[in-house]
């Protein structure tokens, strides 16, 4: 819902929110279910009403627990029957600066004002190890936002008296804790509210009133901020960009002005705000955002514009380009569907209101961002949150390069009459092992990511595959893929509960930028022989239809599974392993445990 | 702006916030009339019409309205009406 992005009106959400609920509902999308549970320092009744709409914009229906009025500590720390019953999916604690209540004094030493900070450290610290104990989920914290005052005035940054200093040295220690623990995620309300005002944020009206520790009317921007982090780590982020070429990458139109006369780089004030926006995609690129282009444009010309010698972007740094006099939408299914990627997950970006709304009409929960003039461009499309970064991969650093080489297999596979002579020129490698500790973010971000090669769609936080990777009942396998131009990275995941002599297959996934490359195969063979090691003689797959996960409804019939049961929850499978198992993959060459 | 007009706008607002196009306020009615009118949706109605007659009330103000007649007559107040 346009309503629900970036820039939005935080009073016509506040005073609506009753029907926004209403007409998302109605909306009869697919929803994954998640339990929040919101610890307060301080009231949170609107956060949580308005974080549910943000939250439902993502597809995430949301269930919350709240905790009574300021009872974070206590909830987190002695715990709590309604909140244990709840199992939290995540927790979320909104603590302000209204939960420092003291502050050092100036007739305070540095060592009293040490032991002070130690004390409240000690105190945030304990809620976070015991919720982790206690529910293995991921949490998110809010940093403290700037005082309202500053006794001593602009000596308060630096003295350690002051109350900016002190609360700046928290959340310094906050960022520590952050950067060791992987499931620990920080809610910056320290920047948002600086970018909303501090002043306006810090009304005290809401607080004598209502026990509010911010403006009732900044809510919105706060909720927007905690549901882009919830959505970011269940899998919902963006992956891509759409962009166009005229008036949005340069100024002008390159087909009528010539690319002499377009407006990029730092001579010309306009030149230089798009040569600035060239930069941020370019660095967005950079933490894994793949980048394409979609434009009404001669190719030649398109080209030439990208080419100029102030451009920060080139060519070669977009994976798709459609440059062309199709409809803009029809592109961009098109890219979608060249880069296996759902067409929701990209965001189109165009100066032209037009565009934006066919694309918008034609493409169901597709972001078409409201730009603005082009200095706007950065904070409009940064503040959207579309690629909150909340684990960074090495696979998102180099997502790009990969689709890169992705784009060359297809160019070879056209010189070649036979697939399989085909996948043999590729001269695959493959690793396959169980979880390894380096290997979990990647695999617990596929879990949460891979929607159409997915057979169940279990989704799995950091913790929950740790937890699976050390339980011996587990067979676990990740997968990963080489080839002559380059490293694709884990691309699949299997989980097996062992029962008995049965593995039952509670995830089978891979990525669908290896689809093809009999990589399935790879994965079954190995799946048998640790079944076989195990001394399971028979392994049952599950298959759960869902709107995306069409691709593979007779995946385990191709793998040799026979039909058991079936259902509208999906279909149950089973195989039998014999001695005589021959292995199936015949091109890619298998690294396996020793 | 005249009380009738204050009176309508203040109808938006609250069938809006309580998402229930059978409300009509008249000058009585009270947090006892609308039952999902408790503290917290207090706020919610001082923040929307604070946004819409662009006035900001102080705590004191707030405290003394007891019902929707008297909301109106302090908005008026407000907007030096």
């Amino acid at each position: 819902m346009k309503e629900l992005e970036y820039p939005f009106d935080a009073s016509w959400i506040l005073s609506n929110r009753r029907k926004i609920r209403r007409s998302l509902l109605a909306g009869n999308r697919n929803y994954i279910e998640k339990k929040v549970a919101v610890l307060g320092g301080s009231t949170t009744a609107n956060i949580i009403q308005i974080l549910d709409l943000f939250l439902m914009n993502q597809g995430i229906k949301a269930t919350f627990y709240e905790s009574e009025y300021g009872m974070y500590y206590e909830d987190a720390v002695f715990g709590n029957q309604e909140l244990s019953a709840f199992h939290p999916d995540i927790i979320y604690i909104h603590t302000t600066n209204r939960n420092v209540p003291e502050v050092p004094a100036v007739s305070d030493s540095i060592e009293t004002i040490d032991v002070l900070l130690e004390s409240y450290m000690k105190r945030f610290r304990t809620i976070w190890e015991k919720l982790s104990e206690n529910y293995a989920c991921p949490i998110i914290q809010n940093n403290f936002e700037m005082p309202l005052f500053r006794l001593l005035g602009n000596r308060d940054a630096w003295d350690k008296h002051g109350t900016v200093n002190f609360l700046s040295r928290m959340n310094q220690q906050f960022y520590e804790y952050a950067e060791i623990h992987k499931d620990f995620f920080i809610c910056d309300i320290n920047y948002i509210s600086a970018d909303y005002g501090l002043k306006e944020w810090s009304d005290t009206f809401y607080w004598n009133m209502y026990k509010y520790a911010l403006n009732v009317n900044a809510i919105p921007y706060l909720s927007f901020n905690i549901a882009n982090i919830i959505k970011s780590i269940f899998g919902k982020n963006k992956k891509g960009l759409v962009l166009d070429l005229d008036n949005t990458l340069w100024g002008g139109v390159v087909g009528d002005d010539g690319v002499e006369n377009i407006k990029i780089g730092p001579e010309t004030p306009p030149g230089q705000v798009y040569l600035e926006f060239q930069e941020y995609v370019k660095q967005l690129k950079q933490i894994g955002v793949i980048l394409n282009i979609n434009s009404k444009n001669d190719s030649s010309n398109a080209l030439a514009g990208l080419r100029h010698p102030n451009s920060a972007l080139a060519p070669e740094d977009f994976i798709e380009i459609r440059a062309n006099w199709e409809s803009k939408d029809r592109n961009m299914y098109s890219i979608a569907d060249a880069i296996h990627l759902l067409p929701e997950s990209l965001v189109f970006v165009d100066d032209n209101p037009a565009e934006r709304h066919i694309v918008r009409e034609q493409i169901p929960n597709i972001c078409a961002p409201e730009i603005g003039e082009s200095h706007e461009y950065i904070q409009n499309i940064d503040r959207n949150g579309f690629f909150e970064v909340t684990y960074l991969s090495d696979d998102d650093l180099k997502r790009n390069e990969m689709y890169k080489e992705n784009a060359e297999r297809i160019k070879l596979l056209g010189s070649f009459s036979d697939y399989g002579e085909y996948l043999c020129s590729l001269n695959m490698r493959a690793i396959i092992k169980p979880f390894e500790p380096v290997y979990l973010a990647r695999i617990a971000q596929l879990t949460n990511k891979s929607n159409q090669f997915n057979l169940t769609t279990k989704r799995y936080t950091q913790a929950e595959i740790e937890e699976v990777s050390n339980n011996v009942n587990f067979i676990t396998l990740y997968g990963k893929l080489e080839d002559r131009f380059g490293d694709n990275g884990v691309v699949s995941v299997c989980i097996g509960r062992i029962d008995g002599d049965v593995c039952h297959m509670d995830l089978w996934l891979m990525s669908c930028r290896v689809l093809k490359r009999d990589m399935e195969y790879a994965m079954m063979d190995s799946l048998v022989s640790k079944c076989i090691v195990a001394g399971v003689v028979k392994i049952r797959g599950y298959y759960y239809p869902t709107s995306k996960n069409g691709m593979v409804k007779q995946f385990y019939e191709t793998m040799g599974f026979s039909l058991v049961s079936e259902s509208p929850e999906g279909t149950v499978w089973s195989f039998d392993i014999e001695k005589s198992y021959t292995k199936q993959n015949k091109y890619i060459q298998v690294e396996v445990e020793v | 702006m005249s009380r009738e007009e204050v009176f309508e706008k203040l109808n938006v607002i609250f069938r809006n916030n309580f998402d229930d196009d059978g409300i009509t306020l008249c000058d009585v009615t009270s947090s006892e009339d609308i039952e999902d009118w408790d503290s917290l949706e207090q706020i919610n109605l001082v923040v929307a019409i604070q946004d819409e007659f662009k006035v900001k009330f102080n705590i004191d103000e707030v405290n003394a309205m007891k019902n929707v007649g008297e909301m109106v007559d302090f908005i008026l107040e407000k907007m030096g009406v």
